[in-house]
């Protein structure tokens, strides 16, 4: 029998403001299967959004939802987190909301490791701004506001994640859906910050400047630049370096989660134990 | 709140030792001077309560966090100064537009910039009153006294949960870091004071937050409770989200402003020091100060007394909105008006506003430095 979405998506506010052919209907639906498959009651879930065309995903779900400012998205969800650390906290952002105007909150949850999904719609452009150059836009390619070419480097998101100590890293693309919905179970599933690269079309904005017009086209680009985690392996560092891999990157189950730790804090407080020091900790520096 | 105990304290732990006892469930805080000491409290604190204090990534995500735990439903504070409250302005727009509760200290020091930070000033006034770009009012109150850094905290969370949106509490260096014996209400009588946000609890088919009086504020339920809503810095509807329906949006930032200046009533809190034996007539004089000022400017008037000046303190504690009827009461009464203010005719603009008076005279400091009470006996002696 076919999913029903009816029970998770807010029907009222339907038709979504996202383009024909948007990769975002795609994240959305996988997500709500995800949500489903996990057995998730609607109240015991929160969706935080920033900014841009993905800022849009938290009024489209029946939950509890929060619409915030450009970038903050991880900031606004760490006090909702903490309040609740009991409750599954999803955060959905863009490439420009959380690797350029909000860079520093989403380094900072991923090193604190606080139990959240990061969801970044990577899209590689400005797209509700209509095609300004982001931080994950190719060297090379074209935007409204580099005409002559994109000189400014280029970001790699999960890099950037694993470096900052996010305990679970992962990237997909809006081109596998049942892929999407596992990697979303796996991260809600994981105790610890999740963060998520899922690759995702914008034919209009980034598409209309750099020849790829259709959807399909703007697939098709990002099929030619990913490949599975284990292939890219076998390959040369030479061969890897114009190919962004997917699948799992990064996955720990004994990094401590932030809530958890802030628990140690309340206990020594309240007398239950004595204050926590560099023995606490495997990693001392 | 008549239970009161001594305590030897200072402005800044005593505003945190409030937020505890106001029930205060987290703080998200990043270091600025002068206001560091309020965050130090608070991780002792609230921990200690089964509260979380935070220290995020920088001011932004400081009172981000806080907001979230608001819109959590829980009571929350950020504690900043001047440069601080730049930065999160953006933030404390998104508040006023969903109506988040937050109660919000800042330990005035010498601006613009960095200005001064290890000085004194009351710099932020004006800013106090428009952090963030767009309509709505801001509630502001400003402490005067060490046991006022205790009791405006926790008239500030109740006035955030009644109003629901952000509440400035003003501090100036001086008072942060007085250090002193101060008498405030006992912690027993502090938490029966105590009056929450307004709930909603029919059926949540029947739950619209933003459905309200035209002067009333939005009844947020607390998150994870069964009333799924949605929370937008968009221009909103009855359930939170986003439209641009033209009647919906006047009818939302209308209500933002008359929620607060139709209850003005609420909010007002002045000191009235030594006004009662005013009757108009030649010579009298009217000091109007706030915060640290007004120490100096009481002391002065002892002095001013003593030699023969009939003077008097008008002290806005709420300073937004202002007091206008108040003020316009003596200074309809009272000739000679002198304002006192660390800044720069910051409060003075608005005397002159609500007096609808053009000489109103003035002394400003901005080096700084604290006024002196024979600073203000020379100034009353030299214009009036």
């Amino acid at each position: 029998m076919a999913f029903n979405y009816d029970k998770y998506l807010r029907l009222e506010k339907m038709p979504t403001l996202w383009c024909w052919g948007c990769g975002d209907g795609v994240i959305l639906k996988a997500f709500v299967r995800a949500v489903d498959k996990l057995g998730i009651n609607q109240d015991d879930i929160c969706v935080v959004s920033g900014i841009g065309c993905s800022g849009r995903f938290s009024s489209y779900v029946d939950f509890n939802t929060v619409h915030t400012t450009h970038g903050r998205t991880v900031a606004f969800a760490t006090g909702i987190k903490l309040m609740h650390p009991d409750k599954i906290v999803v955060c959905v952002a863009g490439d420009g909301d959380a690797l350029a105007i909000g860079g520093n909150h989403t380094i900072h949850g991923a090193r604190r490791n606080i139990d959240m999904t990061l969801i970044i719609i990577n899209n590689f452009i400005y797209g509700l701004t209509n095609s300004q150059t982001s931080p994950t836009t190719p060297q090379g390619m074209w935007s409204v506001t580099q005409k002559a070419g994109n000189i400014d480097p280029t970001f790699d998101a999960c890099a950037l994640g694993i470096a900052a100590g996010a305990s679970f890293v992962a990237r997909e693309t809006m081109l596998d859906p049942k892929k999407l919905e596992k990697i979303f179970v796996k991260a809600m599933e994981h105790r610890g910050f999740s963060y998520l690269d899922i690759l995702s079309n914008c034919h209009i904005n980034l598409g209309r400047k750099n020849k790829m017009i259709s959807a399909m086209d703007n697939l098709n680009w990002i099929d030619s630049i990913t490949m599975p985690k284990k292939k890219y392996d076998a390959l040369s560092p030479e061969e890897q370096i114009n190919i962004l891999p997917t699948g799992i990157l990064k996955e720990d189950t004994t990094a401590r989660e932030y809530c958890d730790m802030y628990q140690d804090i309340i206990d020594v407080h309240q007398g239950r134990r004595k204050v926590v020091t560099q023995d606490d900790f495997v990693k001392k520096i | 709140m008549s239970e009161l105990r001594e305590v030897i304290s200072s402005g800044n732990d005593l505003s945190a030792l409030a937020a505890a006892d106001a029930g205060c469930r987290f703080f998200g805080g990043y270091p600025i001077t002068p206001s560091s000491e309020v965050i130090q409290e608070l991780s002792d604190l609230l921990p200690a309560r089964g509260g979380v204090c935070i220290q995020m990534e920088d001011e932004i995500a400081a009172v981000a966090a806080a907001i979230g735990a608001g819109m959590a439903g829980e009571r929350a504070m950020t504690a900043t100064s001047g440069p601080g409250i730049s930065l999160k302005a953006e933030n404390l727009g998104l508040a006023q537009m969903c109506e988040v509760p937050l109660v919000v200290v800042n330990v005035m020091r010498g601006g613009p910039s960095t200005g001064l930070p290890t000085r004194v000033s009351q710099g932020d006034v004006r800013q106090a009153k428009n952090p963030s770009h767009g309509d709505y009012r801001s509630i502001t109150l400003c402490a005067g006294t060490l046991s006022e850094c205790y009791t405006e905290t926790l008239r500030a969370f109740n006035l955030a949960d009644r109003f629901m949106q952000p509440v400035f509490v003003l501090l100036d260096e001086t008072i942060g870091h007085m250090h002193g014996k101060a008498m405030i209400p006992t912690a027993e009588a502090a938490e029966a004071g105590i009056v929450p946000r307004k709930s909603f609890d029919g059926a949540p088919e029947d739950y619209h937050p933003y459905e309200c009086e035209a002067d009333q504020p939005a009844v947020l339920n607390k998150m994870f409770t069964g009333y799924r809503y949605h929370f937008t810095g968009l221009h909103h509807d009855k359930n939170g989200f986003p439209t641009e329906e033209i009647e919906t949006c006047r009818k939302l930032i209308q209500r933002l402003e008359d929620k607060v200046m139709m209850h003005t009533d609420e909010l007002e809190s002045n000191e009235e020091f030594m006004l009662d034996d005013m009757t108009g007539e030649e010579g009298e004089v009217l000091i109007i100060a706030y915060g640290s000022v007004a120490l100096s400017a009481k002391e002065s008037i002892r002095h001013l007394r003593a030699a023969g000046i009939k003077a008097g303190l008008f002290r806005p504690i709420t300073l937004w909105p202002a007091p206008a009827a108040s003020i316009k009461k003596y200074t309809d009464m009272i000739k000679n008006v002198l304002c006192v203010e660390l800044n720069i005719r910051q409060y003075t603009e608005e005397v002159e506003r609500v007096s609808s008076r053009l000489d109103i005279e003035g002394l400003y400091k901005v080096n700084g430095r604290p006024i002196s009470p024979h600073e203000i006996v020379n100034k009353v002696k030299e214009v009036f």
